[in-house]
């Protein structure tokens, strides 16, 4: 396998955002999760939750709600805004001010009491008018499946709207707490609307109510927690419904017939998952699972065991703590590592160290060298670090900047490139050829532009743009060592190569149906090694456009079942340079080494066998070994990547360091505590 | 009136809910009776199953047998649902070894025919995958289908479909949790199956005629496995206990909300309701049934003899009140009157909340002791034994006659260095002495010194003295019967020393072997000291001689001198049977030998004075005459001797009561024929009170004037007079029973405690040495043998008549 001296990086204080709310398209599966910090993913739930999208947030904007409207997103802030995104460039399409709006969608409910009524145009929404104005603000709306009624949640209260007469029917008063609370107020944090004429509410004193909507009379109360419950959702049939809590539960209540074989049906509580620490913001009943996210930013996904025909790795439970996109990039002749964060980048350089053995002794500590602030409101995109670790890149949605660096031995100069060509206004991705003479930046309409880098400056180069026309924007961009070769990769799971001496379209990679989550290219065959979603992977000859027989012989005989069951994706593809045939991978859980020469494992074979290896006599070892080796010692990695003195970084973050850094939980009394 | 019935060795017992007195029981089973099921087609009948292969149909209210149906198999329980008449379902075993534990179940018809017993023959199984647990099956809403779970599957066998659905659960989850089922209840109303599990979770399922779209939801209280679950008629609440002896009531369909009834003795073990949701009852393991009022308060108790683990103590008789005392409630003394056969009271020893959970190491009650007057009790308590930081604590208790009860006086903490092994009080009238031998090599006298230190008129007790002899370990001491001398065996050796001087004045012994048990003769006898040995030997040693006396060869475990008489009774345990001998020191030969006594050794026996001794002649029995020997068996059955006089009077007298009971009932009936009857009874020359009492004329009176027309009655005003006459008459007749002013007594001086009513007596009935020991095997339910019962009724019966005139003075 291989030894390597390993940089065990802890220092990079990562913070994933907390999920404040999920909405689900379930024509076309995917899974619209807004953070804490205003960004917006998409996630394909069909393909084992790979994060495809991000729109990166801004400063002061908390999204507060979330809503498809057939394939458009639209959310709602405190800011008072309204947003639409434009999902294939991935930005922000739009803003419409609308006073004020703190909670939901292009049907708002406004802090000042009102609800106001939006169109949605082709291309704009238009706001429409206003229904009765009420005194206390509105916390939550959900619609009746006929368009003709509006139940809203607020103080105290739950009210139903008629949306022609824009007059209220209902006023349905919730009961506050007994006790101490009783003189806080009950804020409906939550309200659902059924097509069958049923109010679901939760409210902060912790019940799920039932209400009906003819008579605006309560029908049952579930006492769920003795927290806040914060979130509802309801499965498309209306047949399940789930309630995530403040106490980090999610409880699933369902329609149930009561004597079997009759249809008079009830609302019965029936199971209860806990997998978060802190506050369930969100959650949302998918067809097979149900997902919540909450305070402690990491987005769960519990399947129910009676959607789901087939058990399988696609449906197991899915906990989701980092984005899958790369947040760390390395200066591979440098020694300089590149830390992505929403607002800000730091540049640090690695330390030094001496002696032999499993640990070595520290000679120089690592030093941080840079810290660059993000200019405007914006987050950042995307950035990079050019391979010799004299140029950085980065850009937010709206623009791009690039820095030189220059450092002799004690001296430090850092500045900005302040002419540079017109394209190069925001990117998508970034990317350096391997000998940092090209900036390859991913812009609209899946096109690359290429940027030649020079002590004097940068000049525009060229453009490349691929044969299919997609629209769809790049989130992968791998270049060749030679540099002959570029990779592009988008959200159509398309993978175009293109010639760089030509600046043609080389080929097109068969396209998928999974979506690439890491690709590199050999340094010596020029083969493109990919890997996807759904853990497959693949090699494909550049040279001869065609997979090559490794590639054809695992499609053939397929990857064995332990690794298939993995549920984070594949985030890099590095390839050993003193044995060619050695490809290494990285997950969030473990490093993998892949020797292209040994024979593939079948299902009977022993996955995990480095211990067993261990045992056997060097013949016995031969017979037995495997092309996989992995290597489980770190844990929640965020990036592995070699570089060139033959060393690993591996970039850790602990998920007890996230959660000591999390405000502390709701208190609860455990038994025997 | 309403009734509980349970199950009990080979009877079912049926309670007053309101008096909580026993009022009959259903008596014809030949085998443990282990099921009883109201029949739902009349109300007033109730179904129980045997061991013995039979079903019998009781109208429990009378306690009539009205039907037998012999079904040819050992029966486990039984279920009747109102949906199916004339069928009832039975657990059979399936293979004869019962170590599989394979049991199916199976629908009786029970056929339909005039006849007292029946075959029924016609057996259809319905599955063969239950569990060996009762409460692991039960009928779901109106018979349609019976869920039943075993190990970690549940199944629903829907009756119309005949389908079974299947459900399971994984061994153990992340978390660790125990999914095996423990038990079943189904909603009366709803489609819905609550089990229980042995991680103490409950789960309410649903959906499930579907094998993919079933749902559960669980609730979690219990720490400990859920032993039973039961739903309210009505179904709005279900009931659960384990053993926290906390009976939790849930709301049906509102998730969490709970009430709690805690402290309610041992561990749950089952909960029934009764037909109308009023009253709910919980049987307990330490031998208890508490009526629970369903507004969630204890309105009754049913106290058997409590029975603990293991009963650490001697089996003591309290000199005052003639009860039993020994290990009842965890931490406990109780005291149990083996006249009335029923339980007096608790005595709190160790003063501490007793925790019920497994595997916890708390104080228990190891050590009692009374001295001769009933004045002083003392008790050591200990914790640890198990593990090697041992606890323990003396403590002494005086009788106050105030509050009539034992009140403590002295703690002791550390009144050796090592276990106490055993100890005695000083036999004499005037000074009492307490001697502690001990593990550490020692043995000291205890006793009450006025302490300078303290200025109280109150007296504490302090270390007298201190002995040991060559370091070896004193197991048994003993006093003589007049306190002038005091035995200690140090292993092999025993001393004898004098408590006056504290002088060492000879030692005996007879090796080899260790000294296992000793004692000193009474009366005639007292200048003999009897010892056994672990080697299989008896000796008798003159004191006065000093020399050994006699000395046999017989394994004893134990000996237990008759403080009445010159008797000792010597329990050996030879070849897996206990044999008893009766021997009197001065003479080696056995007055009196029973082998084969029962098939356990036994470690605990006490003779229990007689109120007055009975004449009897017969050469076999004569050793009983003074007090009766009760011994204690492994399985908690406390077994007793009785002579053949004595049988034969509570046989006649229970035949003269079954005779009357088969007389129409009418209002009347009930309060003057058992009157009548009891005259009867006392009137009867078998009867051995020696005092007649004079014959009550109340009675008389009272008949008299019901029985003459009203329009010929004297003036009310006369008649009052009359009654009040009659009233009087018939008390002071009564109270010359000695029975009933022994009961009196007694109820003053336990005034403070609950009315309880007990049984657990087992009674081997002797007249020409052929002893029925009734085995119980893993009974957990009490039991009571005929002969004991007929006491009891008696007494009942007293009791009742004795209410006639009040009740009757009233109108």
């Amino acid at each position: 396998m291989g030894e390597f001296k390993v940089h065990r990086v802890r220092f990079f204080d990562y913070m994933p955002s907390g999920i404040r709310a999920l909405a689900f398209n379930g024509d076309t599966e995917r899974m619209a999760v807004a953070r804490m910090d205003g960004s917006v993913e998409i996630f394909h739930c069909s393909d084992r939750f790979f994060q495809e999208k991000i729109i990166p947030g801004r400063e002061q904007c908390g999204i507060e709600g979330l809503s498809w409207v057939g394939e458009r997103l639209f959310s709602a802030g405190l800011n008072g805004g309204i947003t639409e995104y434009d999902l294939t460039n991935q930005k922000v399409k739009y803003t419409i001010d609308a006073y004020k709006i703190p909670w939901y969608t292009f049907l708002v409910g406004c802090e000042d009491g009102t609800v106001k009524l939006f169109e949605v145009n082709e291309d704009k929404i238009q706001f429409e008018r206003n229904l009765d104005r009420q005194k206390s603000r509105i916390v939550s709306l959900s619609w009746h499946t006929s368009g003709s009624k509006i139940a809203a949640g607020m103080m105290d209260m739950i009210q139903i709207f008629n949306v022609e007469t824009g007059h209220s029917i209902h006023r349905m008063l919730a009961d506050r707490g007994v006790g101490t609370s009783r003189s806080k107020e009950c804020v409906v944090w939550s309200v659902v609307y059924l097509s069958d004429g049923t109010i679901v509410s939760g409210d902060s004193v912790g019940m799920v109510k039932l209400w009906d909507d003819q008579t605006g009379t309560l029908i049952k109360s579930h006492n769920v927690t003795k927290c806040d419950v914060l979130a509802l959702s309801v499965s498309q049939n209306e047949d399940s419904l789930v309630a995530g809590t403040s106490e980090g539960t999610v409880v699933q209540f369902q329609f149930v017939s009561m004597v079997l074989g009759k249809d008079d049906k009830e609302w019965v509580r029936t199971r209860t998952f806990k997998n978060h620490t802190h506050d369930i913001r969100a959650v949302a009943e998918i067809t097979t699972a149900v997902v919540s996210g909450g305070m402690d930013a990491q987005l769960v996904v519990k399947p129910l065991l009676d959607k789901i025909e087939v058990r399988s790795a696609a449906s197991a439970l899915r906990k989701i703590h980092f984005p899958h996109r790369r947040l760390v990039f390395c200066a591979r002749n440098s020694g300089l590592m590149l830390f992505q964060y929403p607002g800000h980048l730091e540049l640090w350089r690695l330390g030094e160290s001496e002696g032999k053995g499993s640990s070595l002794f520290v000679k120089r500590n690592p030093e941080k060298l840079l810290h660059l602030k993000v200019k405007g409101e914006d987050h950042i995109r995307c950035s990079a670090v050019s391979p010799c670790g004299e140029w950085i890149v980065y850009s937010t949605a709206s623009s791009l900047r690039l820095y030189r660096l220059h450092y002799q031995r004690f001296l430090f100069l850092f500045f900005q490139i302040s002419k540079l060509p017109k394209v190069l206004s925001s990117a998508n991705q970034l990317c350096f050829s391997s000998d940092s003479s090209h900036l390859f930046s991913a812009s609209t309409q899946s096109s690359v532009h290429i940027v030649s880098l020079s002590q004097s400056g940068c000049k525009f180069v060229g453009t490349l743009k691929p044969k299919s026309g997609s629209h769809q924007a790049i989130h992968l961009l791998a270049a060749s060592e030679d540099g002959e070769w570029l990779a592009s990769a988008n959200s159509d799971h398309e993978v175009h190569i293109y010639n760089l001496q030509t600046r043609k379209a080389h080929c097109t990679v068969p396209v998928y149906s999974s979506a690439v989550t890491a690709m590199g290219i050999h340094p010596t065959t020029n083969c493109l090694f990919m890997m996807y979603a759904d853990q497959q992977m693949c090699e494909y000859s550049i040279e001869q456009k065609q997979y090559t027989d490794w590639s054809r012989t695992v499609q053939r005989k397929g990857l064995h079942r332990l690794w298939m069951e993995r549920d984070t994706p594949c985030l890099n593809v590095m390839f050993n340079p003193q044995n060619p045939s050695h490809v290494i991978l990285h997950d969030t859980y473990m490093l993998c080494i892949i020797d292209q020469s040994l024979p593939l494992p079948d299902d009977k074979t022993q996955f995990y066998n480095q211990l067993t290896l261990k045992s056997l006599t060097e013949d016995q070892r031969k017979s037995h070994s495997h092309a996989f080796k992995v290597c489980k010692t770190f844990k929640d990695i965020l990036c592995v990547e070699l570089i060139s003195d033959q060393s690993l970084v591996v970039v850790e973050r602990p998920l007890e360091d996230v959660a000591t850094q999390l405000p502390a939980p709701i208190k609860q009394k455990k038994f025997a505590t | 009136f309403r009734f509980v019935l349970c199950t009990s060795g080979d009877s079912v017992k049926v309670y007053s809910t309101r008096t909580e007195e026993w009022l009959h029981s259903l008596q014809g089973h030949t085998n443990q009776v282990t099921g009883i099921a109201l029949n739902r087609a009349n109300h007033l009948q109730v179904y129980s199953c045997s061991a013995d292969g039979t079903v019998k149909l009781w109208d429990f209210i009378d306690g009539i047998l009205i039907k037998t149906f012999i079904i040819g198999y050992p029966l486990f329980a039984i279920y009747v649902s109102e949906k199916h008449d004339g069928i009832v379902f039975l657990h059979i075993a399936m293979d004869t070894d019962s170590k599989n534990e394979c049991f199916q179940l199976v629908a009786v018809h029970l056929p339909k025919s005039a006849e007292q017993e029946v075959e029924a023959k016609e057996l259809s199984a319905v599955s063969s995958r239950i569990s060996p647990n009762p409460s692991c099956t039960a009928f779901g809403r109106e018979g349609q289908y019976i869920a039943f779970a075993r190990h970690l599957q549940l199944n629903v066998y829907f009756f119309r479909k005949q389908k079974t659905y299947s459900f399971s659960l994984k061994a153990t989850d992340k978390k660790g949790a125990k999914n095996a089922f423990t038990c079943i209840a189904c909603h009366p109303a709803d489609d819905c199956i609550a089990t229980g599990h042995e991680d103490g979770k409950i789960r309410l399922w649903r959906n499930f005629i579907h094998t993919k779209e079933y749902t559960y939801s669980t609730q979690h209280w219990h720490h400990n496995a859920v032993n039973t679950l039961c739903f309210t008629p009505e179904g709005t609440n279900l009931l659960s206990g384990g053993i926290e002896s906390v009976l939790v009531q849930w709301q049906y369909g509102a998730g969490n909300r709970k009430e709690f009834l805690p402290r309610l003795g041992g561990s749950i073990l089952h909960v029934s309701t009764s037909s109308d949701g009023q009253l709910f009852c919980t049987s307990h393991s330490d031998n208890k049934i508490t009526v629970i009022e369903s507004s969630f308060k204890v309105c009754g108790v049913i106290q058997g003899l409590v029975k603990g683990d293991a009963v650490l103590t001697d089996l003591m008789i309290d000199p005052r009140s003639k009860a039993l005392v020994l290990n009842g409630k965890p931490g406990h003394l109780q005291f149990y009157s083996l006249m009335r056969d029923k339980h007096l009271y608790n005595l709190d020893i160790v003063q501490q909340e007793y925790i019920y959970e497994a595997g916890l190491d708390q104080f228990e009650v190891v050590k009692a002791a009374f001295d001769i007057n009933g004045y002083w009790l003392a008790t050591v308590e200990e914790r640890g034994q198990k593990s090697s930081d041992l606890e323990f604590v003396l403590k002494l208790w005086a009788y106050d006659e105030r509050t009539q009860s034992f009140v403590l006086n002295t703690t002791i903490t550390a009144a050796h260095t090592d276990r106490i092994i055993s100890m005695c009080f000083s036999s004499s009238e005037e000074t009492t002495m307490l001697v502690t031998t001990a593990e550490d090599g020692q043995f000291k006298a205890w006793c009450q010194g006025a302490d300078a230190d303290t200025q109280q008129d109150q007296s504490f007790w302090s270390c007298e003295f201190v002995g040991s002899y060559h370091n070896l370990k004193p197991t048994n001491c003993s006093f003589s019967a007049d306190s002038s001398l005091l035995a200690v065996n140090f292993q092999e050796v025993i001393t004898i020393w004098s408590p006056d001087t504290w002088e060492l004045l000879t030692t005996l012994c007879q090796p080899p072997g260790v000294v296992r048990d000793l004692c000193f003769g009474r009366l005639s006898c007292s200048k003999y000291l009897i010892a056994t040995t672990t080697r299989n030997l008896l000796c008798c040693w003159n004191l006065l001689t000093c020399a050994l006396e006699w000395s046999t060869s017989v394994e004893v475990s134990k000996l237990q001198p008759d403080p009445l008489s010159e008797n000792v009774a010597a329990f050996s345990y030879q070849s897996k049977h206990t044999d008893l001998f009766v021997f009197k020191p001065s003479e080696p030969r056995p007055l009196f030998t029973h082998k084969n006594m029962c098939s356990e050794k036994i470690h605990r026996a006490v003779f229990v004075p007689r109120e007055e001794p009975l004449n009897n002649c017969d050469e076999s029995s004569q050793w009983l005459n003074r007090s009766q020997l009760y011994f204690l068996t492994q399985n908690m059955d406390l077994l007793t001797f009785s002579t053949a006089t004595e049988e034969d009077r509570m046989l006649s007298s229970s035949k003269r009561l079954v005779i009357d009971d088969s007389v129409a009932v009418t209002p009347f009936y009930l309060l003057l024929g058992k009157h009548r009857q009891q005259q009867q009874k006392l009137n009867t020359p078998s009867h051995p009170a020696a005092d007649k009492p004079q014959q009550p004329q109340g009675s008389v009176t009272i008949t008299e004037l019901l029985h003459t027309p009203a329009h010929v009655l004297p003036a009310a005003s006369v008649l009052c007079s009359m009654l009040v006459s009659s009233l009087l008459i018939s008390n002071t007749g009564v109270r010359k029973d000695p029975l009933r002013e022994m009961e009196s007594s007694e109820q003053e001086m336990n005034s403070e405690k609950e009315e309880e009513h007990s049984e657990e007596e087992m009674e081997a009935c002797d007249s020409q040495q052929e002893l029925r020991a009734q085995g119980s095997v893993d009974e957990v339910t009490p039991k009571l043998s005929k002969a004991q019962e007929r006491e009891l009724k008696r007494i009942r019966k007293t009791d009742f008549s004795w209410m006639t005139g009040l009740i009757d003075s009233k109108p």
